[in-house]
């Protein structure tokens, strides 16, 4: 019996060292992830609650919600919001279509099949200001093949429908492959049985798509949704190349950016930077709780198999 | 060359869960031992224990008189064939099997020398130049072999390696397996689940359940004189089949019909002072087609007519199963066996089956009755509660 | 999917058609920025697709200027110096999230997703400020941290996705050969690790390389400006009367990395890019 117990000991020994070593391999990247992100996100937090305007340093004093409400009244603030909404839903319902369309040209394609996959990975390889810059000569007037053949003798990148049309493009372009991907993946998770044996009962091409691939493939697609929405909501870089923000094209990245940049003023930049990771925690708890998508996170623990 | 001995070896999880208890077990010089059970039954732990890959908890391994629990794999001069092979994906056949020599830092000379031999042994010769994943099953399973071969340890251990083989492969190959050591002579132990398996190859059979060894033996001896109605269940293919039986003055009612019970096991009844309710054990080929007994035999044995519920053809002998208007048997032992092998018929009320072997030459026909014939001196009886054999003779 | 009744010759066309699609809309962008860098300062605006006057001059005007020459060696030091901790603090990390049971590890992984998902903007006013007082503002530090931080998220996911599907029985395997815990590490399980840290390697340099907003917000000089953050003060600058053709000359310079990258590890790039989003 005394024994049984002092090797128990030793096996509890066994498992605290197994943990003192994960905890050990963990804590560098834990530690640098919360440094970086958990203190900025306190100190915005507390920045917002202040006023704080670098041109006015002596004028630093606690104002309590007053920059929200400056925010959340302000005109700027809100069509930068309506903006980004829109570009968001626009591109990432874009992106779900084209996106399934590539994924399943790339499952099923019978010719060059590496050769698409490989190019389709260019526009997630290329660096989004290149390509946000290929876009923009492409629509200057005289510069452009697609600004003389689409739109002749009109500037497109100074009106306010076509620049939000041409931001959308440049971001459909860049991440639709990526979206391909994750949808590949999902599809590569259908049984090819599964597809026979619906064809068996009867089921047409469209019936098999809407069936039964769409529903094996749900989870995979709600995450690819989940991930491109959040991603979709921070655009930045094009609308900086393409329209730096004219004809209220800016989206509430782009007016938190100007805000720093050129207002440098850190309160009420803060409280947009809280006001912005407000809104996507509401959108990531939108698409856990209403869709139920599962967090991939939730899949480390069961393993891959 | 070695002797392999577990001196009361047990294995205990930090869960507080038992997987291995007090296994007492001898492996002789040069002797093929098999440990067989269903799965979870504590076998590849201690496969694991001898090989060094889990702690033993208590008791002690020794391997030629030395103690081994606290040295390290390496240092333990054993080799190991994992169930999935563990061939190394990215050396080639040759790396794969030269892996154990360059750790023992053996001169090149030898190491391409002992390597070309053992491939030449297994076959493997012109594939020595390909990585695994361009090998078949079986070529895998024979490099597995070729990587502990070169070695020349003083044991083996192998671990289910034949069960992702198909079944004509995995038939040539244990075949070959048994020649081989033979011709080595290493001393091996051989873990599997399948009993035809441990049957053919071992030169004993150690059949474990929950962590406990149930019976020791040659696999003849397993098969004649099963210790208990788990090996007598596990043992065999088609299974043993199990009635219920009542002894009553001097006879043992069973749905068979009465049968007299011979001197000998009246015997052992009296001396393991029995119960009068017991079960009766009979091997699907201890039964034959009555019409195809001669006379004079048939007069020593006990027949019994049922009609035929399916009836199996395989070319060189007949299966005639029948479902017996008769309380099912009951017994824990065979609850267990039920369980891990996934046949809940064994255990049904109601109706108890019964498969026989007849001749080919036998004209049963399905759903026709059939009068079978069978030697009462060759049942065996357990008992109910413990599972013990009760006419077991050591 | 089942054969339907379109002929094979008609199949063939039909998806010959469709990749040609693919592959145009694809390449388009990319081959018209570099038409663009080819064209002569007297050709740029004519708005043709194919430049009517090839030449290099101005991929010699670029190199010849501080301001690119400058931006592109930090972007290459900031990118790699980023990727090398990253990767080696994520195979720690995966490691332990992979193989070991631990408490906390639940809270790691959600943490890391959490970040994957958060809008950087959301830092960039706090983290202007944070690096001015630290004396960070404006030099590599200042753009490798963030850098680190928003892809190590994406390199354990890699990681441990990775990590799961290496054979751990080869690891036993090693050590009934007569190896070490030492020598198993290094002689069967590296080897097999190693694909995995170099396509999570090859992810966190394009996230780095491809990165804006963290570049043009938390630099305000050569000093640390990267080439994506340089592009945009190209316009306008005095020293070039029209920035098109060195702009695009410079854009294709820093893309060709990329599309190496792309050409060479197309498979492991896609295999890490969906390993951490779609299991399970």
């Amino acid at each position: 019996m005394t024994s049984t117990r002092v090797r128990r000991g030793a096996h509890s020994e066994g498992k605290r060292s197994e943990r003192r070593l994960a905890w050990m391999l963990c804590a560098p990247a834990a530690l640098v992830m919360v440094a970086v992100t958990g203190w900025p996100i306190v100190y915005s937090v507390y920045l917002s609650l202040h006023r704080y305007d670098l041109r006015f340093p002596g004028q630093q004093e606690f104002i309590g919600l007053e920059n929200y409400a400056v925010v959340l009244t302000n005109s700027y603030w809100w069509t930068a919001f309506g903006v980004t909404l829109f570009i968001t839903v626009v591109s990432v319902a874009i992106e779900l279509v084209l996106g399934m369309a590539l994924a399943i040209t790339m499952h099923r394609t019978l010719l060059a099949r590496g050769l698409v996959r490989t190019v389709t990975l260019i526009p997630y390889g290329i660096v989004t200001v290149v390509a946000a810059f290929s876009w923009f000569y492409a629509w200057t007037p005289n510069t452009g093949y697609l600004a003389e053949a689409v739109t002749p003798g009109s500037a497109p990148l100074t009106e306010r429908a076509a620049s939000l049309a041409i931001i959308i493009l440049a971001e459909v372009w860049k991440t639709t492959p990526f979206m391909a991907l994750l949808l590949l993946a999902g599809l590569a998770l259908v049984p090819d049985d599964l597809l026979r044996a619906a064809a068996m009962d009867g089921a047409g091409v469209w019936q098999r798509f809407v069936k039964v691939t769409l529903p094996v493939m749900k989870p995979a697609i709600l995450v690819a949704l989940l991930f491109r929405t959040l991603d979709a909501f921070r655009v930045f870089d094009n609308i900086f190349i393409l329209t730096s923000g004219a004809n209220d094209t800016s989206s509430v990245s782009m007016i938190t950016y100007s805000n720093l940049i050129q207002g440098l003023n850190l309160g009420i930049g803060s409280t947009m930077s809280v006001l912005i990771f407000i809104a996507v925690a509401i959108i990531a708890f939108v698409f856990v709780k209403l869709f139920g998508t599962a967090a991939p996170g939730s899949s480390a623990q069961g393993g891959g198999r | 060359m070695a002797e392999i001995v577990l001196d009361k070896v047990s294995k205990r999880y930090p869960d507080g869960a038992l997987a291995v208890s007090d296994i007492d077990l001898t492996v002789g010089d040069g002797e093929f031992v098999i440990l067989v059970g269903p799965s979870g039954c504590g076998k590849s732990t201690t496969l694991n224990m001898v090989a060094g890959l889990e702690d033993i908890t208590t008791g002690e391994l020794r391997i030629d008189g030395e103690r081994m629990n606290e040295r390290a794999p390496k240092d333990r001069d054993i080799a190991m064939v994992f169930q999935s092979y563990a061939l190394y994906p990215h050396m080639s056949v040759r790396e794969n099997m030269a892996f154990p020599l360059r750790l023992a830092k053996a001169p090149h000379e030898e190491v391409r020398r002992r390597v070309e031999e053992a491939a030449r042994v297994l076959d493997l010769t012109e594939h020595l130049d390909r990585r695994p994943a361009n090998l078949s099953g079986g070529q895998r399973q024979r490099v597995a072999m070729g990587r502990a071969i070169v070695r020349e340890p003083k044991a083996f251990l192998m671990d289910e390696p034949l069960s992702n083989l198909d079944a004509k492969l995995r038939g040539q190959m244990r075949t070959s397996l048994s020649r081989l050591q033979k011709q080595l002579g290493t001393t091996t132990v051989y873990v599997t689940h399948d009993q035809t398996e441990a049957m053919t190859l071992g030169d004993r059979i150690v059949v474990l359940q929950a962590g406990h060894v149930q019976q020791i033996g040659s696999p003849q001896h397993l098969y004649d004189r099963p210790s208990n109605l788990f090996v007598a269940g596990f043992i065999g293919s088609p299974s043993m089949n199990f009635l219920t039986a009542v002894v009553e003055d001097g006879h043992l009612r069973t749905p068979l019909g009465e049968v007299p019970l011979t001197d000998r096991v009246r015997r052992h009844l009296e001396a393991a002072d029995a119960p009068r309710e017991l079960i009766v054990g009979l091997r699907p080929e201890h039964f034959e087609d009555a019409a195809l007994v001669e006379e004079h035999v048939r007069e020593e044995g006990r027949t019994f007519t049922a009609t035929v519920d399916v009836l199996e053809s395989l070319g060189s002998e007949k299966y005639a199963h029948f479902a017996l208007e008769t309380e099912g048997v009951r017994a824990r032992q065979l609850q267990d066996l039920a369980d891990v092998t996934g046949s809940a018929d064994l255990a049904t009320g109601g109706t108890a089956q019964l498969v026989t072997r007849l001749s080919a030459t036998s004209g049963a026909r399905e759903n026709a009755e059939l009068t079978v014939w069978f030697d009462p001196d060759r049942l065996v009886l357990f008992d109910p509660d413990s599972g013990t054999n009760l006419t077991y003779e050591g | 999917m089942p054969v339907e009744t379109a002929s094979p010759g008609r199949r063939r066309t039909w998806w010959t058609f469709v990749n040609v699609v693919v592959i145009v809309y694809a390449l388009l962008p990319v081959l018209w920025i570099a038409s663009l860098s080819f064209k002569t300062k007297e050709t740029v605006t004519d708005g043709n697709l194919v430049p009517r006057d090839w030449t290099l001059s101005n991929y010699g005007d670029i190199f010849r200027t501080d301001e690119f020459v400058r931006a592109l060696i930090n972007s290459i030091g900031i990118a790699l110096i980023a990727t090398f901790i990253a990767v080696a603090l994520a195979t720690m990390a995966a490691y332990a999230v992979a193989r070991l049971e631990f408490p906390g590890k639940r809270a790691l992984v959600g943490v890391s997703l959490l970040i994957a998902m958060f809008p950087q903007i959301s830092l960039v006013t706090p983290l202007f400020n944070i690096e001015r007082e630290l004396g960070l503002f404006d030099t590599w530090p200042g753009l490798i941290l963030p850098y680190i931080t928003f892809s190590l998220p994406l390199a354990i996911y890699t990681l441990s996705a990775f990590f799961r599907e290496i054979p751990w029985e080869l690891e036993k395997a090693a050590k009934m050969d007569g190896a070490t815990p030492a020598q198993a590490f290094r002689r069967v399980i590296a080897p097999l690790a190693a694909p995995g840290v170099f396509t999570s390697a090859i992810l966190v340099f394009i996230f780095c390389w491809n990165d804006f907003l963290f570049a043009i917000s938390l630099t305000s000089s050569e000093a640390s400006r990267t080439v994506p953050a340089a592009l945009s003060f190209f316009t306008g600058s005095s020293q070039f009367e029209d920035p098109t053709g060195t702009i695009s000359a410079a854009a294709v310079v820093i893309t060709v990395p990329i599309v190496l990258f792309v050409l060479f590890f197309q498979r492991r790039i896609v295999a890490g890019l969906t390993s951490g989003a779609v299991k399970g």
